[in-house]
């Protein structure tokens, strides 16, 4: 049974209304629910679903979506309980006293201490609300995506012109003056500044920064398309030099993936002529080492965490968990692969931690495919099906089409990690868990559920895999690292603190 | 860099969580209750982009404003319809709102036009009535092209007496009736012989008295009693108590000193004081006479007009010469009298909408806390209504002020790209027609215009002065 309800002129935000649909589909009988604004993109969403007649084609994005397929009426009637608790929730918190505000120019008016605006809002009216920011003087932080290089251009001139930061358009992470800003880790207050394009990248090296014993001054988000030839690294120069005058910063950190060659020659460039040291990550990147006055290339993720630590403690070893222990685990779970199982399955939320498994696999001559191949030819005909080795970016558009990130929903996850498991062929699960602000609330501890199941249906095949879980996170998360390292471990996960480290192990197992 | 020395209070659009994600960390944060501007609309949102911090609109805006600041308002005189309203002839029949035939009028509009033509002797029954004006005779015409305005059906027809309201620094006029009361009256599309008597005794004995006694004072200042009427608790649309007893104290002594025979004046005053609304018709041709005089400056986006027939809502806008820009008229949401019932109402009707166009009515609820008791809400809505209207209007009023905002002017001067930007419709304050006709008021309320109004001004306006 199918139903669709429009309500016209009723605003909700794309993550309430993933909660929203999320929460319909968690009601006994309910078959699909998607609930959303009447976007194209929604609507295809619909469409797919089989949840489309005339009145949705005819919404608009100012329209709200409600589409359901149960299989009793009792689910119909249960479900539009919840729709109606869900959506009366926001409108019941902001009730009482408190003043409710619009604009961003009502709060500038009225408060001017004010110096920082988050956008989330859909990408199509995102550049406008960042320009306004910018325009009133305040600093931007846009996780918004779906806005053109040609504006993000022109909000970051814009920016530069008033000496403003504009992270982003699809800025993910940033840390400024100790606050996490959307996707980012506690980490300790210290001598490291990051510049970012990248987000669980610039994650994985702050995570790292902390566990080796240092910690962070400045994270800088600049949004991916940042060093792309069109924009030119306009925020990560402008980063650089900010870092550059700040007294508590005293090692200079880039984290991104290779540049345009001019972009990166002007990075370097620029870095050089500061005269604070500098780690410059090009994930992947083939030219590494040190580029004369005190600016060192580096690959991956964890070599840019070592050689930042390095530079402020010279006592540093530069060592990252027990290796023996590791290679002592490694040869006994390798015993318990039969010879069908040859292949890595990955399933990532991170997408630059899927970009560092496949850049380090293809140095060892490993083919991997992906739905984010790293050459036309690995590229996977349907993202839902893995051959060989491969590595799943489950950020990546195909499967956050209204839905949340695996970041924030982990278990959108559930299903293939559960998939991958009872392949034949599969010899390694490898998948990240990534704790921090902006990140959901257990995420350990749904991944080790999905590896419970997983595991019990692998026993009545007789047949074990090897689960291995990058736990991306510091002792300061609200998630309580320790804890979410048991609830992995307890379900027979080997668990790292670093992609790098996990991609070394699939390599021990695999090569 | 100057942030990393600042305590963090960051804004926060979109995503709930960020904002308390910010909060658990001890930085504080305001959510915003955001809506896509323009209800979303890629095409009116682009255009948005384009012109909101167009310079030449600032100044075009700033040079109708001042000509609508600058204004001053003087009943002058009263005339007859035919003689002084410019392109008025005796087959013409004026009404309020955007232009509109016969076949589209609803109940109280079809009711005032019967009525108008009783009074002018053009029929004898109702039924003659009906067939003059379906047969074509009779132009129906809006009083905003003729530099007039009417309450509710706003009929004025060739006989009837109008004030006539000088703008002594621009030197354009404004006209309107003279407002016939409470209960069965023609404006609320009543034709009655009762109605018809009473506009015949308004026209031979309450005009030309009243017209000896305005003329004797030298011109009566409309803007001063609106700006001391809003300090007493009116906001001189659906409140005129404090008006009308100014207006009063203003003329007595020149009724007196007219020489009118004494039952006449005894009826006068007895007339003007047993109608509060009597003001209405007043402070409505003083909103006019300013408003015209800041329309048609070319690229400016002020709205000039807002007015409704009982079945579209027209707006008109200064930039954009004479040309209406309509939706469909909205029911009112409101308190209705003892008796009737949501079916028994019209949907919006009238030209005193011009009260909110000009910084008052509406716009200034703040003013006239006590309106909640007539029109539904609490003194709380009463004073958000007003500080809604801030956002979607270009000045703050140097005359018209709220006293519980410290004396802040009016919200004044309305900007299409505002109301679409930002998702306020305008608020207006108004009385509910009975859907048939003349049954009269059923009630009192708040409306919005319509949302396409606003949408088909900003089109044409890109269309007008930045080509296709």
């Amino acid at each position: 049974m199918k139903k669709i309800i429009i309500k016209p002129n009723l605003y909700y935000d794309s993550v309430t209304l993933m909660r929203v649909s999320q929460a319909l589909s968690e009601v006994p009988g309910v078959v699909n629910a998607m609930v959303g604004m009447g976007t194209d993109l929604n609507k295809d969403s619909l469409k797919n679903l089989g949840l489309f007649d005339e009145q949705v084609e005819k919404a608009s994005a100012n329209d709200l979506i409600i589409g359901l397929e149960v299989s009793t009426e009792e689910a119909l009637n249960q479900a539009l309980t919840v729709l109606e608790q869900q959506l009366t929730k926001k409108r019941e918190e902001k009730g009482g006293s408190e003043k409710v505000y619009t604009g961003i120019e009502q709060v500038v008016n009225e408060d001017p201490e004010a110096n920082i605006v988050l956008i989330s809002v859909a990408g199509m009216y995102a550049a406008r609300e960042a320009k306004k920011a910018l325009l009133n003087g305040l600093h931007v932080f846009l996780f918004s995506d779906n806005v053109s290089v040609e504006e993000e251009i022109m909000l970051k001139d814009l920016a530069l012109e008033k000496g403003l930061l504009m992270m982003g358009p699809d800025c993910g992470t940033a840390y400024i003056n100790g606050t996490a800003l959307g996707f980012a880790n506690k980490v300790k207050k210290g001598p490291i500044g990051i510049v970012g394009a990248s987000g669980t990248g610039t994650q994985q090296v702050m995570v790292l920064i902390d566990r080796f014993g240092s910690g962070v001054s400045q994270v800088i988000g600049t949004g991916g398309r940042d060093l792309s030839r069109e924009v030119g690294g306009r925020m990560m120069s402008f980063g650089i030099k900010m870092l550059a005058e700040d007294p508590e910063t005293k090692v200079i950190v880039t984290v991104s993936k290779p540049p345009a060659p001019e972009v990166a020659e002007k990075i370097l460039s620029l870095l050089k002529s500061i005269s604070k040291p500098a780690v410059v990550c090009f994930l992947g990147s083939d030219q590494t080492g040190f580029q004369g006055n005190d600016v060192v290339v580096v690959n991956n993720l964890e070599d840019t965490a070592t050689m930042a630590v390095k530079l402020v403690n010279s006592k540093f070893s530069g060592t990252n968990g027990d290796q023996e222990v590791l290679a002592k685990i490694v040869n006994e779970l390798k015993g318990k692969l039969n010879p069908h199982q040859k292949y890595l399955r990955a399933l990532y939320g991170g997408g630059s931690l899927a970009d560092e498994t496949m850049q380090e696999l293809l140095k060892d001559g490993f083919e991997v495919f992906s739905n984010i191949p790293l050459k036309p030819e690995l590229a996977l005909p349907s993202p839902l099906e893995s051959r060989g080795h491969t590595v799943i970016d489950l950020g990546d558009d195909f499967f956050t089409r209204g839905k949340p990130h695996p970041m924030i929903e982990p278990a959108l996850r559930v299903p293939r990690i559960i998939k991958e498991s009872l392949d034949p062929e599969t010899a390694v699960v490898l998948m990240d868990v990534i704790l921090g602000y902006g990140c959901h609330k257990d995420p350990a501890g749904v991944t080790a559920q999905a590896v419970y199941d997983a595991k019990e249906k692998l026993a009545k095949e007789g047949r074990e895999v090897i689960f291995i879980g990058v736990l991306v996170g510091t002792e300061g998360d609200p998630q309580n690292y320790q804890e979410q390292e048991r609830k992995l471990k307890d379900a027979g996960v080997l668990v790292v603190n670093s992609n790098y480290q996990a991609v070394k192990l699939v390599k021990s197992i695999l090569g | 860099m100057e942030l990393f020395r600042q305590k963090l209070k960051a804004i926060n659009l979109g995503n709930r969580d960020f904002a308390e994600d910010l909060r658990a960390q001890g930085t504080e944060v305001y959510h915003l209750e955001w809506e896509p501007p323009a209800r979303g609309k890629k095409e009116l949102i682009d255009i948005l982009n384009l012109i909101e911090d167009d310079p030449e609109i600032e100044k075009a805006n700033k040079i109708a404003l001042e000509k609508y600041f600058n204004s001053q308002p003087v009943l002058v005189s009263i005339g007859i319809a035919r003689e002084v309203i410019p392109g008025m002839d005796e087959d013409t029949l004026l009404h309020a709102g955007p232009p509109i035939t016969w076949e589209k009028m609803s109940g109280p509009l079809r009711g005032a036009v019967i009525g108008a033509l009783i009074y002018e002797g053009r029929a004898n029954t109702p039924e003659e009535a009906e067939k003059l004006a379906k047969s074509g005779k009779i132009k129906f015409s809006p009083c905003h092209e003729h530099n007039a305005v009417g309450p509710m059906a706003g009929v004025i027809s060739p006989s009837m007496p109008v004030f006539i309201v000088h703008n002594v620094t621009h030197g354009n006029y404004a006209y309107c009736t003279l407002n016939e009361g409470l209960g069965k009256v023609l404006r609320y599309g009543a034709f009655s012989d009762e109605v018809i008597n009473r506009l015949r005794w308004m026209e031979k004995v309450l005009a030309p008295g009243l017209k000896k006694a305005i003329e004797l004072s030298g011109g009566i200042d409309l803007k001063t009693i609106i700006a001391q009427a809003l300090h007493m608790g009116d906001e001189l649309h659906n409140r005129n108590k404090a008006g009308t007893s100014l207006f009063i104290r203003n003329i007595a002594p020149y009724l007196v000193k007219a020489g009118l025979p004494d039952s006449e004046l005894v009826d006068i005053l007895n007339f003007i004081n047993s109608n509060d609304h009597f003001f209405l018709n007043l402070s409505m041709p003083a909103a006019k006479v300013m408003l015209d005089a800041a329309h048609n400056i070319p690229k400016s986006t002020l709205v000039t007009t807002m007015a409704r027939n009982g079945t579209e809502f027209g707006i008109r806008v200064s930039g954009l010469g004479n040309r209406w820009f309509t939706g469909p008229a909205q029911m009112i949401k409101g308190l209705l009298f003892p008796g009737f019932k949501e079916e028994d109402c019209n949907p919006d009707i009238g030209d005193s909408a011009i009260t909110e166009t000009a910084g008052f009515g509406g716009f200034a609820m703040a003013a006239a806390i006590a309106i909640v008791q007539f029109v539904g809400g609490t003194p709380e809505d009463a004073l958000n209504y007003s500080r809604k209207m801030y956002e979607i209007t270009i000045a703050e009023n140097r005359v018209f002020q709220i006293p519980i905002f410290g004396f802040r002017g009016t919200p004044t001067g309305i900007d299409i790209r505002k109301v679409l930007s930002k998702n306020i419709l305008p608020q207006i304050n108004t009385g509910i027609a009975h859907r048939e006709a003349g049954i009269g008021q059923v009630g009192a309320g708040l409306v919005n215009p319509p949302w396409e109004c606003f949408e088909k001004a900003l089109l044409a306006w890109k269309e007008q002065y930045l080509g296709e």
